[in-house]
């Protein structure tokens, strides 16, 4: 992604995280973080493969995504990217669950339990 | 790796039940033969569709999320296309691979030549086609798809909707840069490519209609359909459907649609909308949408039954525990079935008379008969995603 990109992405988040309701929730609790290992190995996963390496969505691995602003991860999983094939799954998600996923991305993905 | 190799080969060795023949001769025909990728074990799973059993596995292949495989006109011999960008060819009778090449970063897919001799790969990473021989996996062909992008440089954009055409020719697509190339490989050492371009914005998958006449491509990018008539002496590209979502807000899509797989009933094409919970019907004359079927969700496969008197319809999540079922002369849902959770693909017996389903979360395939919507088995198979019957092996654009 180009600078000008995550710039204009940047400026997307400020406009769109004042605008997201608060949840006081807690970070996920066990069983749901498998559940959503699950669905962005499975899921996300139809996209950016089920090892995260790429496919019709970019690659999702650490090295990749640790430069990235942590709130811009989170808006990109919640909210999608216009233009392209990325959608919103804020329908599927809290925002703490994409916050915990946006974490788990950048310190490297955790694998599903056998 | 060596034990393996040895165990598969005494594992071929007990099927050749006639003395004398080679160790490895099937004692039986191979056209009730099948696969179910098991997607995240790396394993093929090999069905008997009249047993309606599991063979066996085959081990070793490496990343299979979204795995897909075409058949050698032999029945026996198969080629998966791996995420990873690993293709293998596997004997299924003999439940073993015959031959590895990691050919790229990234693949999606491939295709095999009307002669059987040349299997061609569509890959992401690096962004082109591959193409080698189907006998020994040997490279034939490299076919970049380089392009100029709009600040004027080459870029490499990645392949989808590739499929074989009659002529040891290939078609496919160019995702990011809005073109569609036919490569003519009658010498497969000097490729003849020809490029159709700004076809619309995004083809993200393509068919070939059975005949292998027309190439129909989907397009991400705008509402419409890339249509090229190959029996035309210089093949253009015709949109279809333009604006066929015009004035509504698309809805999300969680799961791309899938083109191939075909679902063409009598003159009738039956295609996915995309970010419409609709399936577009188009005849296939004058390529003029005919109707519109509401569905239940934004559909993945629309395939027909052999027959074409049914479409079987999947779905991408949230609405991915059904499947629709289509009468295509009245155009109605007939059945909606909850076959498990996470429901990736289904495939036909050879004539129809019943569809294999993968339910991925319930580590199922439901065997479903086509007339009664009974189920007439279920088989344990860990995370199934596609699933591929040799019948294909005979046909133009599988």
């Amino acid at each position: 992604m180009s600078g000008a990109a995550v710039k204009s992405l940047c400026v997307a988040v400020a406009l769109i995280i004042p605008l997201a309701p608060a949840q006081a929730q807690a970070a996920p609790n066990g069983a749901r973080q498998r559940e959503l290992v699950h669905m962005v190995r499975q899921d996300c996963g139809s996209c950016h493969g089920m090892r995260l390496t790429g496919g019709l969505g970019p690659a999702l691995d650490a090295q990749r995504l640790a430069s990235w602003p942590l709130d811009a991860l989170v808006a990109t999983i919640q909210q999608g990217r216009p233009g392209t094939a990325m959608p919103g799954w804020s329908r599927f998600l809290s925002a703490e669950e994409a916050q915990w996923i946006a974490r788990q991305l950048q310190q490297g993905f955790p694998q599903e339990a056998p | 790796m060596k034990r393996r190799t040895l165990l598969a080969a005494a594992t071929g060795a007990s099927l050749g039940a006639l003395p004398g023949c080679s160790a490895f001769a099937p004692a039986y025909g191979t056209g009730d033969l099948g696969v179910v990728v098991e997607r995240a074990q790396g394993r093929l799973a090999v069905v008997n569709t009249t047993d309606r059993r599991l063979l066996g596995e085959i081990d070793g292949l490496g990343d299979l999320s979204h795995a897909s495989v075409v058949y050698g006109r032999d029945g026996a011999q198969a080629y998966v296309f791996g995420r990873d960008g690993a293709l293998t060819q596997v004997h299924l009778p003999q439940r073993r691979v015959l031959a590895r090449v990691q050919q790229a970063g990234n693949s999606i897919g491939g295709a095999i030549s009307q002669d059987g001799r040349l299997v061609a790969a569509q890959n992401y990473t690096p962004g082109g086609v591959r193409v080698f021989d189907a006998r020994t996996l040997a490279p034939v062909a490299d076919i970049p798809a380089v392009y100029t992008a709009a600040d004027g440089s080459q870029q490499r954009s990645r392949v989808v909707g590739l499929a074989d055409l009659p002529g040891q020719r290939f078609i496919f697509s160019l995702f990011d840069a809005d073109q569609i190339w036919i490569a003519d490989l009658s010498r497969p050492q000097e490729p003849q490519i020809t490029r159709l371009t700004q076809v619309g914005r995004q083809p993200y998958d393509a068919l070939v209609t059975p005949d292998g006449r027309y190439y129909v491509a989907g397009l991400f990018g705008q509402d419409g359909l890339a249509l090229v008539d190959l029996w035309e002496p210089q093949p253009r590209v015709r949109r279809i459907l333009d604006g066929y979502g015009r004035g509504e807000q698309p809805l999300p899509v969680y799961k791309m649609p899938h083109l191939r797989g075909w679902a063409v009933a009598g003159r009738e094409l039956w295609l996915p909308a995309v970010g419409r919970h609709e399936l577009l019907v188009v005849e296939g004359q004058r390529w003029k949408e005919t109707a519109r079927v509401p569905v239940a969700g934004q559909p993945v496969f629309a395939m027909a039954r052999p027959d074409g008197r049914q479409v079987w319809v999947n779905f991408a999540l949230p609405d991915y525990h059904q499947v629709q079922v289509i009468d295509t002369v009245s155009r109605r849902v007939l059945r909606t079935l909850q076959p498990g959770k996470a429901i990736l693909h289904m495939e036909f017996t050879p004539r129809g008379e019943a569809v294999w389903i993968s339910a991925r979360d319930s580590g199922e395939v439901s065997i479903v008969d086509t007339a009664s919507f009974e189920t007439l088995a279920r088989l344990a198979v860990p995370e199934p995603s596609g699933i591929f019957f040799t019948a294909r092996a005979g046909r133009m654009g599988l």
